[in-house]
């Protein structure tokens, strides 16, 4: 298939005054043009981490991308992010990446209009002049769906409800028609109604524009009508990744598991208790050498304290870190 | 938007009532008026017939409606040194202490600002250091000390500035410098730690997500921003100034309204110490609209009455 972002060996971390925060630690992943690749992780996990190293987002310093490549196939042939310089990065985001992060309300300057907000990356990108970009604006007001596009160009963010916020960003995120759009949590700081209304224009949009999608979330149930792919990422490592329906009927990491069994079913027959998965997530300035989620494990046997599982494939795309076979019952065959 | 201002409006005038009222009874409460206008070597018929020709034998409401009633017209009544209406003396001054507070102003807003920015945005970084020493010398030197130290050294030793008065551009300078050092310590304060606040909120990594140069970001996302919580710093800052520092002027000799202040009290001139505060508590309260109306401009949110 067509690969449009290759990333290999991701390796991030922080320099803090605690000591070095082990973020990513060895990350490669593919991502396909037109696909939603959904991932999926605890706070801390290193799934936002992940993807904002690619495009030179994180904090610098303290944060720093230690090793790896992120191969980004543009018409213009296949480049490494992590080898551009901060000035051809910004050619990239916000022209061929587009950003939306997770709460509306911060992340609109809350003293500039909504129209100046997502023209100034038109005007940015493309060689165009005020009047075009914006009437360009007006356009995106009207694709993302909302109404009334001319008089809410000079609306302020705190004039609009947090869906319409949200469908703000979305414009600027797909405002110079990019090839990849990297949504972090897009939808948790909205109500649940809304979250649908927002997920629904994410579907329409990827369909009519072509784009790939990257969608952070720590939310399973959000994951199920929106990826093609899910990858579930845990102490800065990635535990499992599969298409999302491999991921739902096979789930074979013992953290997806616990993930799936943590989210509230309409269907079962009596009522249940929600599941959590004990313990807290591994502190990542004390990186373990063996298995991360081995000490909240129930499966855990001696080799898990051992050694560090490596990805291993289950299927043509399914691939899991782990020793322990679920579908047998035991360790996993060498 | 309206509403906004006609309250702010109209809590100006209720406050220059306040500034009236105290004005007016903080002469009255201290002892008999007359005794305290009039030299110590009056005797107690000079006093007597001093009272009856300043109307202070008149019931005091009496007089408070007479003085408010002077004050809507201008007229403050007499000084008692200069035997000529008070306000006029007051305005006489006012170009002087203007200049002087213009001039301190600007010093420190075009250090103040600057520095502050640039350790905001450099935390830990070389400016960033003179940033926050600037602002701890700011608050902690006491500004008539200074302006001694800066007489003997640049007046005296290198005799690049006059030490006193007001004849060329840069008698204004030393004066200046000893008045607005705290201002200038105190809006580097405050412009670094609003950019420091600032430039990690989520908008700005939204602006660098889109791609806009670091120049458009901090000019357009950031600085508008930090320029919020300034506004007011500099105009009560501007206040006092504009009210005369008398330190300051009384050191430098500086003609302002300040140093009349000095002189007026030091002459027992009631009516003229009287003009004084008046016009200074007016000052204030008209850059305390001259504020909101920044704000306003400013800050969309208190254009359509959200914050």
């Amino acid at each position: 298939m067509d690969r449009i972002l290759e990333v290999r060996n991701l390796v991030t971390r922080f320099y803090t005054l605690d000591g070095v925060v082990h973020a990513v630690n060895g990350v490669s992943f593919d991502l396909r043009r037109g696909e939603t690749l959904a991932i999926v992780g605890e706070s801390g996990s290193g799934k936002s981490v992940t993807v904002l190293s690619l495009v030179g987002l994180i904090p610098k310093p303290p944060g720093k991308v230690e090793q790896g490549a992120a191969y980004f196939r543009t018409e213009q042939g296949r480049i490494d992010l992590l080898q551009l310089s901060e000035e051809e990065l910004r050619e990239v985001r916000g022209g061929q990446i587009g950003f939306v992060f997770q709460d509306p309300l911060s992340s609109l300057n809350p003293i500039l209009t909504i129209g100046e907000q997502i023209k100034e990356t038109l005007t940015r990108h493309l060689n165009i002049t005020g009047e075009e970009a914006k009437a360009r604006t007006i356009d995106l007001l009207a694709e993302v769906g909302i109404p009334d596009p001319e008089l809410r160009y000079k609306a302020y963010p705190f004039q609009l409800s947090g869906g319409m916020r949200q469908r703000v960003v979305i414009a600027i995120a797909i405002a110079c028609r990019p090839q990849i759009v990297i949504a972090d949590e897009p939808t948790t700081a909205l109500d649940v109604t809304v979250q649908a209304q927002i997920i629904d224009l994410f579907n329409h949009l990827q369909q009519t524009l072509n784009m790939a999608m990257i969608w952070i979330t720590h939310d399973l149930g959000v994951v199920a009508g929106l990826a093609d792919r899910v990858m579930v990422m845990y102490g800065g490592r990635i535990a499992e990744v599969a298409p999302v329906d491999d991921l739902y009927e096979r789930p074979a990491h013992p953290y997806t598991v616990g993930l799936l069994g943590a989210l509230p079913r309409l269907d079962s027959k009596e009522s249940k208790r929600l599941v959590s998965i004990e313990g807290t997530p591994p502190d990542l300035l004390i990186p373990p050498r063996h298995c991360p989620f081995a000490r909240r494990c129930r499966f855990a046997f001696e080799r898990c304290w051992r050694e560090m599982p490596e990805l291993t494939p289950l299927g043509p795309e399914h691939r899991v870190a782990c020793f322990y076979d679920m579908e047998r019952g035991g360790p996993r065959n060498e | 938007m309206q509403r906004y201002f006609l309250s702010r409006i109209l809590q100006s005038i209720l406050l220059l009532f306040g500034v009236l009222f105290l004005v007016f009874f903080m002469v009255r409460i201290t002892g008999d008026p007359a005794a305290l206008m009039m030299p110590r070597t009056a005797s107690p018929e000079q006093i007597e017939a001093f009272r009856e020709a300043m109307g202070f034998n008149r019931p005091l409401i009496v007089q408070f409606v007479d003085f408010v009633r002077g004050v809507m017209v201008g007229d403050f009544g007499n000084s008692l040194h200069f035997k000529t209406p008070a306000l006029p003396l007051v305005l006489e001054r006012l170009p002087a202490t203007l200049q002087l507070a213009t001039a301190a102003m600007l010093m420190a807003m075009l250090v103040g600002i600057p520095l502050g920015l640039i350790g905001g945005l450099n935390p830990g970084s070389i400016m960033d250091s003179l940033a926050r020493g600037l602002a701890l010398l700011g608050q902690s030197v006491p500004n008539f000390w200074l302006a001694l130290i800066l007489i003997s050294f640049f007046a005296v030793k290198l005799g690049w500035f006059p030490s006193f008065g007001r004849d060329e551009w840069k008698s204004v300078v030393l004066p200046a410098f000893a008045l607005g050092l705290s201002t200038m310590g105190q809006l580097a304060r405050l412009t670094r730690s609003s950019t420091l606040e600032i430039r990690s909120e989520d908008f700005v990594r939204t602006a660098y997500s889109k791609g806009l140069h670091p120049r458009t970001i901090y000019a357009k996302h950031i600085f508008r921003n930090v320029a919020i919580p300034l506004v007011s710093v500099i105009a009560v800052q501007f206040g006092y100034m504009l009210g005369g520092s008398i330190y300051i002027e009384f050191i430098f000799s500086w003609p302002g309204i300040g140093q009349l202040l000095q002189q007026a009290i030091g002459w027992r001139d009631f009516p003229l110490v009287q003009a004084i505060a008046v016009f200074t508590s007016l000052a204030v309260l008209a850059l305390n609209l001259l504020t909101d109306v920044a704000y306003v401009l400013i800050d969309p949110r208190i254009r359509y009455g959200i914050r």
